[in-house]
């Protein structure tokens, strides 16, 4: 899939001949296959954002040209589509890797030819040890456990089950959990998986319900994983308090999984869900709602964090950018690395040498499921 | 709660989406000898046109025959345009024609629909009911009623109808069936309009259970390909038996032994059945089908 | 076959030697490189569902075999890499003995469902072991070290260039290896199998044994095919093994001709452009690709170049 946003630029350029400037900006998302439910929402704002970026003027009156293209989840697409960006149609800068698998295959050539790289994959072993040129905008898994396991921590909950999805996100966070659970005095006496496709998750949780002591639940997942398992939490009428992950990332969860069998649900979620109810002194109310407007007319679509994790790359990439003054890569890569307090649908965004995340806790917010809509409970 | 009992429910509601998928492939191949590896996209156009009709304001009853109907529409076509046009071409040849049907559908579901995950309503209700210290939703119940009438209906047609019997004599030796008065070309036609249908029903029946988008298809079509082989291809009764039981199995590995190696041991089981009749369960011991 | 042996041997190597004349950018090695690696695998289906007559929907589970051996063997055995090809060939063949014997036994679509649960197999495992493999997230894979050595001889290449002349070798002795067995007396029988079976036994031939074989050298190419791949992108994930992949490259072979090596090459360069062409396509992609596989499958049956040959041939 390749978009080139040219109609304004077009114009122009025919208007200013050759002396019309533009930058490129690359991407690679996973638009279709099986991780489209990342990488559909990032690629529709990619595109939405490029053209109101240029209808308002550009960069330093520069267009900005993307050029996208769907590695269907592939990582070896993935790579071959950052060769061609890179090599080919000679961007200045990438934003994606809508998963950790194809993520990593951008990142060792992005890093290693010297194109800033910002993906919007999970892993903390993007971002861990720290390349010179990669830097990530979504929350790592490692984070989501901590955020949840506080949580846990302060309603009294010590002996837990967990049922992960097995596709690249519920397993790489099934391992962070359980490497973090310790920290906060948390046993996980029962442990499922299931795979991405299945129907019916029942015979897993009977077995956790059936574990003695087992004061909660978590699962980490994303698609329609999550949703079924909470039906078939509900159908089962385990009566514990069951946490869902930041994969579980908008309106449509509710919806799928019913509003009742939702109820009570927690999980750690962006100010992106709960734009409509932040207190106007929120610091993220602005950025969170003008997004969310305009993404949901746009797409005709409910908005996901998902979408919110590219809406927070290219912000990112445009104030690089912007004060960088040029097109050279590596101009681009230090401003990124300066990036200081900028504020995304995410979280607010700090760099330095030693973090190319620039998120703390603090930009997660522990959200509930009350009657078929968000709240937040701190 | 009794796990052996709640692991036999959710076996038998998976199995029975199987059973039905499986169901499909059974009259196209009955009169061609093509295993319609797009069999899984009539399932995901079931449940997608069921989805978007009922959006937009169609009572859920005149949505799901419209889906059927549309869906019977586009199979007839994908044997007039793709299977036809490609009579006598080897076994390879004929699987990428339907491997590449799946991948066009699936292209323009994309296009037409959207990449969301949808839902039914539940027909009955979301209320489980409860037997035994275990529960099943009403609607594991419209999808395991589902399953055995379609096999039921189909058993009849093949056994009891000329039509059903000019199916077989078809597959059986098409220049035979030729000479004795059959058309055959009206009952490919027919066949791949009954399976599509069939596909489609799976997918209304199952929307509300399994959640539908526009790639579901290849991962049902796998395992209802699976299911069929199992029970012996061809064989409405393999078809049936078939998936119920490569849903039992993955329910009762995930139960008692490994969620994470349920596929696998379903897919043991299966070669270990092959080696054992490489037939399947209820296939034709004679015919050579290469 | 078309033309001899050394005919077809000497095409391929003037093409893979003059095609980067004409690259533009760094990029079309990337793609030449991708190429040969799938032409590899491709060569391996041509013997056993070209001439052998069997079918497999489950051949990438080897390539991920082979991928996995580069990226596990030099991590946990510290071996070279060189070493690890071969032991993914090992680890290939023997596997392939060990299944081919039962599964072989299986006819058509029968077949087609043993082979395709043996990926899925392999896929399973690959994703289940995080431990070893990293899970679905996959692994990276150690460098090979010889571009490192041709630096310290002089010779500088860039990524690219060097897998692009790497993978282009490799494809070169996998065909001359292939097309030496279509002339033997192995090739010959396998012919007379794909004839027909019965017949074949009748004059003394051990078919089973020969299937056998067939499937095993086959399981081989995949294996190289599957560690080049990982060697070159330097980072693996269980996609290598997945059923995507298997459906990629049979495809590959029938599409161009499973009946000859260069029909199969020629299939694999279709599949690995047409994606890469297709971009400008954007959404209608699928649409196209699935359009193009039932057309040639129905206008061009037994692949593009039988097909265009007999076309030819017909002219006077």
């Amino acid at each position: 899939m390749k978009t080139t946003m040219t109609l304004t630029g077009l114009t122009l350029a025919l208007l200013a001949s050759t002396a019309h400037a533009e930058l490129r900006l690359g991407a690679s998302l996973s638009a279709t296959g099986p991780a489209a439910f990342l990488g559909d929402p990032e690629a529709k704002t990619l595109e939405m954002l490029v053209e109101e970026l240029n209808a308002n003027g550009g960069i330093n009156g520069e267009d900005v040209v993307l050029t996208l293209y769907d590695d269907g989840g592939d990582p070896n697409k993935a790579r071959t589509f950052a060769t061609r960006l890179i090599e080919d149609d000679g961007v200045v800068a990438i934003i994606g890797g809508s998963t950790t698998g194809t993520t990593m295959a951008i990142a060792d050539l992005a890093d290693g030819e010297g194109i800033p790289f910002i993906s919007l994959a999970g892993a903390v072993s993007i971002i861990d040890p720290v390349r010179e040129f990669v830097f990530k905008t979504p929350h790592t898994d490692r984070m989501a456990c901590e955020k949840i396991f506080t949580d846990m921590q302060a309603q009294g909950t010590t002996v837990i089950g967990m049922i992960s999805g097995t596709d690249g996100f519920g397993a790489s966070m099934q391992a962070q959990c359980k490497d973090v659970a310790g920290d906060y005095d948390i046993t996980i006496a029962a442990d499922e998986t299931y795979g991405p496709g299945d129907a019916d998750m029942t015979p897993q949780l009977t077995n956790i319900a059936n574990t003695d002591g087992i004061q909660a639940v978590l699962n980490p997942g994303f698609g329609q994983g999550p949703a079924v398992v909470t039906r078939n939490y509900a159908q089962l009428g385990i009566d514990l308090p069951l946490y869902q992950s930041h994969g579980v990332a908008s309106n449509g969860f509710i919806e799928l999984a019913g509003a009742d069998a939702a109820e009570g649900v927690r999980l750690p979620g962006t100010a992106l869900l709960i734009a409509d109810i932040l207190p106007d002194d929120d610091p993220q109310k602005e950025v969170a709602t003008t997004y969310k407007a305009a993404f949901e007319e746009q797409a005709g679509q409910p908005v996901s964090t998902f979408g919110g994790y590219a809406h927070d790359a290219f912000a990112l990439m445009v104030d690089a950018m912007t004060r960088a003054g040029s097109d050279d890569p590596q101009d681009i890569r230090d401003a990124l690395e300066a990036t200081s307090g900028l504020i995304g649908t995410t979280g607010t965004y700090t760099f330095s040498e030693t973090d190319h995340l620039g998120l703390d806790l603090s930009a997660f917010r522990m959200l509930e499921i009350v009657d078929g809509g968000w709240s937040a409970i701190d | 709660m009794d796990s052996l009992l709640q692991f036999l429910f959710s076996g038998l509601t998976v199995g029975a989406v199987y059973a039905l998928v499986a169901l499909g492939f059974t009259i196209i191949y009955n009169a061609s000898d093509v295993v319609n590896f797009a069999q899984g996209e009539f399932v995901m156009l079931g449940g997608m046109i069921t989805v978007f009709a009922h959006e937009a304001g169609i009572p859920l009853p005149l949505a799901a025959l419209l889906a059927v109907v549309l869906t019977a529409a586009i199979g007839v076509a994908l044997n007039k345009l793709a299977i036809e046009p490609a009579r006598g071409a080897p076994v390879v040849s004929i699987i990428i024609i339907t491997i590449g049907a799946s991948i066009f559908i699936r292209g323009a579901s994309q296009l037409i629909f959207d990449k969301q995950l949808h839902r039914l309503p539940s027909f009955s209700g979301d209320a489980p009911i409860r037997i035994g210290g275990a529960t099943i939703l009403p609607q594991s119940l419209w999808v395991i009623g589902g399953a055995l009438i379609v096999f039921v209906a189909l058993w009849l047609f093949f056994t009891r109808t000329l039509t059903g019997k000019a199916v077989l004599a078809t597959a059986n030796n098409r220049l035979a069936a030729q000479l004795v008065g059959i058309n055959t070309r009206a009952i490919m036609t027919l066949s791949f309009a009954l399976s599509a249908a069939i596909g489609a029903l799976a997918g209304v029946l199952a929307t509300p259970i399994t959640l539908v988008s526009y790639d579901v298809g290849v991962a049902l079509a796998l395992k209802g390909f699976a299911a069929a082989m199992l029970g012996g291809m061809g064989n409405p009764k393999g078809a049936l038996v078939g998936g119920l039981l490569l849903g039992l199995f993955e329910a009762l590995t995930a139960g008692y032994l490994s969620s994470q190696y349920k596929e696998a041991v379903a897919f043991i089981v299966i070669l270990a059945v092959l080696f054992a009749m490489p037939q399947g369960l209820f296939g034709a011991k004679s015919t050579e089908r290469v | 076959m078309l033309t001899s042996k050394w005919v077809q041997l000497a095409v391929l190597a003037v093409l893979i030697a003059a095609l980067p004349l004409l690259f533009p950018s760094g990029y079309y090695y990337r793609i030449g490189a991708l190429i040969f690696v799938n032409a590899l695998a491709v060569t391996g289906l041509v013997i056993l569902v070209g001439w052998a007559g069997q079918i497999s929907l489950g051949h990438a589970g080897f390539a991920g075999i082979g991928a996995y051996a580069c990226a596990l063997a030099p991590e946990h055995l510290g071996l070279h890499p060189v070493v690890a090809i071969v032991l993914g060939m090992v680890i290939s063949a023997g596997l392939a003995a060990l299944i081919g014997k039962p599964i072989l036994r299986l006819k058509g679509y029968y077949l087609g469902v043993a082979t395709l649960g043996f990926g899925i197999l392999v896929t399973m495992v690959l994703t289940n072991e995080r431990i070893w493999t990293g899970g679905p997230d996959g692994m990276s894979v150690a460098k090979l070290g010889l571009r490192e050595l041709l630096r310290d001889m002089g010779v500088r290449v860039s990524g690219g260039v060097f897998w692009y002349w790497a993978c282009g070798i490799v494809l070169l002795i996998g065909a001359w290896l292939a097309l030496n067995l279509y002339n033997s007396a192995t090739g010959r029988a396998l012919r007379a199998l794909h004839g027909s079976e019965v017949a074949a036994s009748t004059i003394g031939i051990d078919v089973p044994r020969l299937k056998l074989q067939a499937f095993v050298i086959s399981a081989v190419y995949a294996s190289v095919a599957g560690s080049l791949l990982a060697l070159q992108n330097g980072f693996i994930t269980p996609d290598v093994a997945g059923f995507m992949h298997s459906i990629e490259i049979v495809t590959m072979a029938v599409l161009g001709g499973v009946g000859s090596v260069v029909g199969a090459i020629l299939g694999a360069v279709i599949l690995t452009l047409l994606p890469q062409v297709l971009t400008v396509f954007a959404e209608y992609e699928q649409l196209v690709l699935g359009a193009v596989m039932i057309l040639v499958m129905i206008f061009l049956p037994r692949g593009l170049l039988p097909s265009i040959a007999a076309r030819l041939k017909r002219k006077p």
